[in-house]
């Protein structure tokens, strides 16, 4: 398993600076929260790890440096990323959906045949997020909570060894919550993952260390007890609120 | 699934192969040749546009490609061993065959360049345009300036292209008197032969693991590339793959037409491709033969009846088609069907 290690890093948007400076680490098999108010930068910064948008400084993922990497090839060392809103493809089925986040290395004579039967890693990733009974159904079709497990699920055989999810709970009631939080434990456990989020009680419950962000710098970092007790934290972000 | 498939390409068969040419008359069915050669562009626009989301508005590009190179070989075959064309000896100003018309002699090399020209300059294009991410309308109008390009290429170089008029009075076919009724009949057969076999080979394709990937590509290009695929490569097959099927139809309609000229592949001829395929339905198999048939039916029917009103009238049928009907009229009988939202055959 590998960590992620960030130096430096900056994003300008046209004179604006969006992330000015971050140093990050996170260690493999972590479950890192990212938070910080809007604005924070925190989607840019999953940007940048991913090559999105241009960044300067230092990404390194493992013994790669990601910077300056082309988004497919970034994809294919093993980093995986979800969006804020679901972006599965929506004229596709559940078993499409998978099949092809499963098939980057599969040669031009698998690729111009059908299908047959259930790809292994697909079915276990199914089982995982709890799919197995939308297999046929079209991805446009499933409920809001379902469409963040495929792709979660996609990103699984994806075989992403570095997970990064952006407001994976977003919009969920309250039971979906409960099974993100445990699908996330549960695809932790061999991989190294790093979640946005905006929900306190979701992170008090789920989170092993948190970073948090505030005008495209870190505030605050460690456990969450540890964040929350710091005094910048409260005064900038959680205090009037929720500590 | 598979038996319906089957059913349907035994049934396109005795249409092609029994029906139409027991009930239509020589110049009928010579007609029919020329619209199937349409359809043989149509299917591979189906493939590009409606699984791959391409718009190809210059497919009067590789089509009149295939059809240069065949009717470059037939010129040299009519004029003989050592002769030069007709046109060229018109023309005058050459003494002997410029030297990229002698290997189109060959009569091997000028039947693989029909298909394999049209491919060897979509990859070269497709692989700038796709690696530059130009896409949506710009792909559109850059398609549309290649054809005017093309066309403007050969109206300039008369005296080896020849010109606007382009290269006519092809009178035989490897050997076969194409003035005898019964070798445009072959003609035609072997058109259809090449329609269904393609027709074969594209369902093969839609139905692949490629036919998901392309699918995806059209309806959430980044995503794909999150996955760790590059679009650009996925959409350059179906761009290079159409560009071959369009090459082969421009071949084939040398023989069944008799003529290639910048006429039949600049701008008009290239949207009037797309045309059809709206209007049949450019996501389905069928949809676009069936689209590029009719409309080109039509065109020939009406214009007999009402010549200058047909131009207005087929603008009026895309308008109509695409404001109604955007899965084009293959999506009427699915929306008579009802069928139920949930399960998706043709995505």
């Amino acid at each position: 398993m590998d960590g992620l290690s960030i130096r430096d890093l900056r994003v300008v948007f046209d004179g604006f600076v969006a992330v000015g400076g971050v140093d990050l680490d996170v260690s493999p098999g972590d479950v890192r929260f990212l938070i910080g108010p809007n604005g924070a930068g925190k989607t840019t910064l999953v940007d940048a790890v991913t090559g999105l948008v241009k960044a300067s400084g230092s990404v390194r993922f493992g013994e790669r440096e990601l910077l300056g990497t082309e988004v497919h090839r970034i994809a294919r060392l093993g980093v995986g990323r979800t969006f804020q809103t679901a972006a599965v493809f929506e004229n596709l089925t559940v078993l499409q959906n998978l099949d092809i986040a499963a098939g980057t290395g599969r040669g031009a004579w698998t690729m111009i045949r059908r299908r047959r039967g259930i790809p292994e890693n697909v079915q276990e990733a199914l089982e995982t997020i709890g799919l197995t009974g939308q297999l046929d159904q079209a991805a446009g079709t499933l409920a809001h909570g379902q469409k963040q497990w495929l792709e979660i699920g996609m990103l699984l055989v994806q075989d992403a060894k570095l997970l990064l999810l952006d407001e994976p709970v977003a919009g969920m009631s309250h039971d979906e919550r409960d099974a993100t939080g445990e699908l996330i434990g549960k695809v932790s456990r061999d991989r190294t993952v790093v979640v946005i989020e905006h929900d306190m009680d979701f992170l008090r419950r789920f989170a092993q260390t948190v970073t948090v962000l505030h005008a495209g710098r870190v505030l605050s970092e460690g456990t969450v007890a540890q964040v929350q007790a710091d005094p910048k934290v409260q005064e900038v972000y959680m205090g009037t609120k929720e500590a | 699934m598979k038996w319906r498939a089957a059913a349907g390409f035994a049934l396109g068969a005795v249409v092609l192969f029994g029906v139409a040419p027991a009930v239509l008359s020589d110049f009928r069915l010579s007609l029919l040749a020329k619209y199937l050669c349409f359809a043989l562009v149509a299917v591979g626009i189906g493939l590009a546009w409606g699984r791959g989301g391409l718009l190809t508005l210059g497919q009067g590009v590789f089509f009149g490609l295939g059809g240069y190179a065949m009717a470059m070989h037939l010129k040299l075959a009519d004029a003989g061993e050592g002769n030069l064309p007709d046109f060229m000896e018109l023309y005058g100003q050459l003494d002997a065959l410029p030297w990229w018309w002698r290997p189109f002699a060959n009569p091997v090399f000028a039947l693989a360049a029909t298909v394999l020209l049209p491919m060897l300059v979509a990859l070269a294009l497709g692989t700038l345009i796709f690696r530059r991410r130009v896409r949506g309308a710009y792909f559109a109008i850059l398609s549309q300036a290649l054809a005017a390009a093309m066309v403007i290429l050969l109206i300039g170089q008369q005296g080896t292209t020849g010109g606007t008029n382009g290269l006519t009075d092809i009178e035989g076919f490897f050997g076969y008197d194409l003035d005898d009724p019964v070798n445009q009949r072959m003609v035609y057969f072997i058109i259809a032969a090449c329609l269904l076999g393609l027709l074969a080979l594209v369902r093969q394709l839609m139905h692949s693991r490629y036919g998901e990937l392309l699918v995806a590509v059209r309806d959430s290009e980044e995503r794909v590339r999150f996955l760790g695929y590059n679009p650009a490569t996925v959409k350059l097959v179906a761009y290079v793959a159409a560009a071959g099927m369009a090459g082969l139809a421009g071949a084939l309609f040398v023989p069944a037409v008799g003529i290639i000229s910048p006429a039949l592949i600049g701008i008009v001829p290239s949207i009037e491709f797309v045309i059809g395929v709206a209007i049949g339905g450019r996501a389905t198999l069928l949809g676009p033969v069936l689209g590029a048939v009719a409309v080109a039916y039509a065109k020939t029917t009406l214009s007999e009846r009402f010549p200058g009103a047909w131009i207005y009238l087929q603008g009026a049928l895309f308008v109509i088609v695409i404001a109604v009907l955007p899965g084009g009229l293959a999506s009427l009988a699915r929306l008579l069907r009802r069928q139920p939202h949930g399960r998706l055959e043709h995505p």
